[in-house]
């Protein structure tokens, strides 16, 4: 056991270097010599040298490279070119407002699609159980960008139920605007959500552990929470762990019609202004989030099954 | 007992399946319209004015005109085109990659396997849309760039699934018998392991081209996608202004073009799996 951690702790190395020269690659190619775009038309060739050399431009390739790969360690990112900031201040003051939208919305979409899907294992077949599939399949087949539009609209604009779009930091403000972008959040992930979640439920409602319990008379409602429901959480903690570092990237579209300012919000303004070593930044921060959670719940899951060996 | 092939027996069950053959029907209709607008025998004047500006759906015009006076319907039908050449462009150029890389390192194993594992794991450790954004972002604006974006990263999966079932052909008594009777790598590989797991790019082709299509929307709403020209993504954009004032045909055209086709491949995605991959039904 501990054998297989350590490996794939180990394996994580590979991983990052080959991360660190996707993103590498891909920026080099993108920014080029950015010194012209960075200083203006009337830059004298001396500012332009001297700003390469202060970029690094002028170290050789593998020295660049090693410093995108030292920066997944150091989460030292550099200034982004249009704000001047240091970027991991920026990060750490997007991270707030992320996180207010993300946590709450991510705990109560998660919470609320495994109760839904449990009283649809505990109808399966029946009209309820039907109702919900064709519910899920629907509201996934709508656009994300058209619910975040309408519900805007809708209650924010027409009703006046939450503010329209912005942040406060403060507690109980903080929730007028959060409220909204939330609720979206939990109707864009009850469909994919509920559909894993009965699946895994009803692989285990048809195993012969359960007909035994059945067969003792444990009564459904026993069974389903006391049998089925502690085997299908292996499978659903890992599903849920794997989605945590996209918590910390927000919700990329939400924060940006609700104008919070977060990361993902954050992101698409450096997109706008062409803003590479912001987006360099945040491409390599998610990646690394990915790694690490992917790892964290892969662990989990060998934890949690005795039955899985580690060869 | 006559035993049919698996292709004939998928094949009939999917013709008992009403639901299935509607959204059949459905896909085969947006392709139609896709391949007419294409050749430029529908809605090839979607640029010019067809009456004032912002009007609402009435018969004359369907779904109303834009601020130009533009027909909405028309740049709807633009907008299919662009959606399904994205999600037939994203297969084209994820299958090969995934097929051969998957096939390979679940035949080879070895380094083979470490080096194509350590490739899939690596880009999918990237987060899709950093990925689509940074290579549209390179390639600079417009579809193509989208059609290269989308096959980069939806190729992942293929690889991984098609790996995981080679793996388990290439021990089966065939493949042995095959082998026996002086059969090469080549020859096992693609005369015989590759038909046997060949329902796998079907089914997971079918459940991308819904990943295509919403992220072809989402690009063209950031403005990375197609230009100049309609799509289901710029109307959006275009949306977000226009609701305020009452103008919501737009947003609904967009909305209910984008929903009827994104749940036909919701259901066929699922009819397929359960009609090809019989182990895996319900899941």
């Amino acid at each position: 056991m501990t054998k297989y951690i350590i490996r794939r702790l180990l394996y994580m190395i590979p991983v990052l270097l080959g991360v660190s020269l996707i993103i590498f690659i891909l920026f080099k190619l993108v920014s080029g010599d950015p010194t012209a775009v960075l200083l203006g038309k009337n830059a004298t060739a001396k500012q332009m040298a001297d700003l390469r050399e202060q970029l690094g431009l002028n170290k050789s390739l593998w020295l660049q490279y090693l410093d995108v790969v030292k920066s997944a360690f150091t989460f030292d990112f550099g200034y982004s070119w249009s704000t001047k900031q240091e970027i991991s201040k920026m990060i750490l003051q997007g991270a707030y407002p992320s996180l207010c939208l993300s946590v709450p919305a991510f705990v109560i979409s998660t919470v609320l699609s495994l109760l839904i899907s449990l009283v649809v294992a505990y109808y399966r077949g029946k009209g309820i159980d039907l109702f919900i599939r064709v519910f899920c399949i629907a509201g996934m087949s709508i656009s994300a960008l058209a619910y975040i539009l309408f519900f805007q609209w809708f209650f924010a604009f027409k009703l006046g139920w939450f503010e329209i779009s912005g942040f406060e930091a403060e507690f109980p403000f903080v929730i007028s605007y959060i409220a909204l972008p939330a609720i979206i959040w939990i109707v864009l992930s009850i469909g994919p959500d509920v559909r894993f979640f009965r699946t895994v439920i009803l692989d285990e409602i048809y195993q012969d552990y359960v007909r035994t319990a059945r067969a003792k008379g444990l009564p459904e409602v026993t069974i389903l929470l006391r049998h089925v429901l502690r085997n299908a959480l292996i499978p659903i903690i890992t599903y849920v762990v794997i989605q945590i570092p996209s918590l910390i990237l927000g919700a990329l579209l939400l924060e940006n019609f609700f104008s919070i300012p977060g990361l993902g919000g954050m992101t698409l303004n450096a997109l706008n202004s062409s803003d590479f070593p912001v987006m360099k930044a945040m491409a390599i921060l998610s990646s690394v989030g990915y790694i690490i959670f992917g790892l964290l719940s892969d662990i989990l899951y060998t934890l949690a099954d005795p039955r899985i060996k580690f060869n | 007992m006559k035993s049919n092939s698996l292709w004939k027996d998928a094949f009939y069950r999917l013709s008992k399946d009403k639901l299935a053959l509607c959204a059949l029907f459905i896909v085969v209709i947006y392709f139609l319209v896709a391949v007419m607008s294409g050749a430029g025998w529908i809605a090839s004047s979607w640029s010019q004015e067809v009456g004032a500006s912002n009007l609402a759906p009435s018969l004359d015009h369907l779904f109303g005109t834009d601020i130009f006076g533009r027909s909405v319907f028309q740049k709807l039908i633009r907008g299919t085109q662009v959606a399904m050449s994205v999600g037939v462009a994203a297969a084209v150029i994820a299958i090969p990659i995934g097929v051969i890389l998957g096939a390979l390192a679940g035949y080879f194993g070895g380094w083979v396997d470490d080096f194509v594992t350590w490739l899939y794991t690596t880009f999918s450790s990237v987060p899709n849309i950093m990925l689509l954004i940074s290579i549209t972002l390179i390639l600079g604006k417009g579809i193509f760039s989208v059609y290269v974006a989308l096959g980069a990263t939806s190729w992942v999966n293929l690889c991984r699934l098609i790996r995981g079932e080679v793996m388990k052909h290439k021990e089966r008594e065939y493949v042995q018998a095959a082998g026996a009777i002086g059969g090469g790598h080549f020859r096992k590989l693609f005369r015989h392991i590759l038909p046997n797991v060949g329902h796998i790019i079907i089914i997971n082709t079918s459940m991308q081209f819904q990943v295509a299509i919403k992220s072809e929307v989402i690009l063209s709403y950031l403005g990375l996608g197609v230009q100049g020209e309609p799509s289901w993504g710029t109307m959006i954009d275009d949306a977000k202004l226009e609701l305020v004032r009452g103008v919501w045909w737009q947003l609904a055209g967009a909305t209910i073009a984008m929903f009827l086709i994104l749940l036909a491949f919701n259901i066929l995605g699922d009819a397929l799996r359960d009609a090809l991959d019989p182990k895996l039904k319900g899941k």
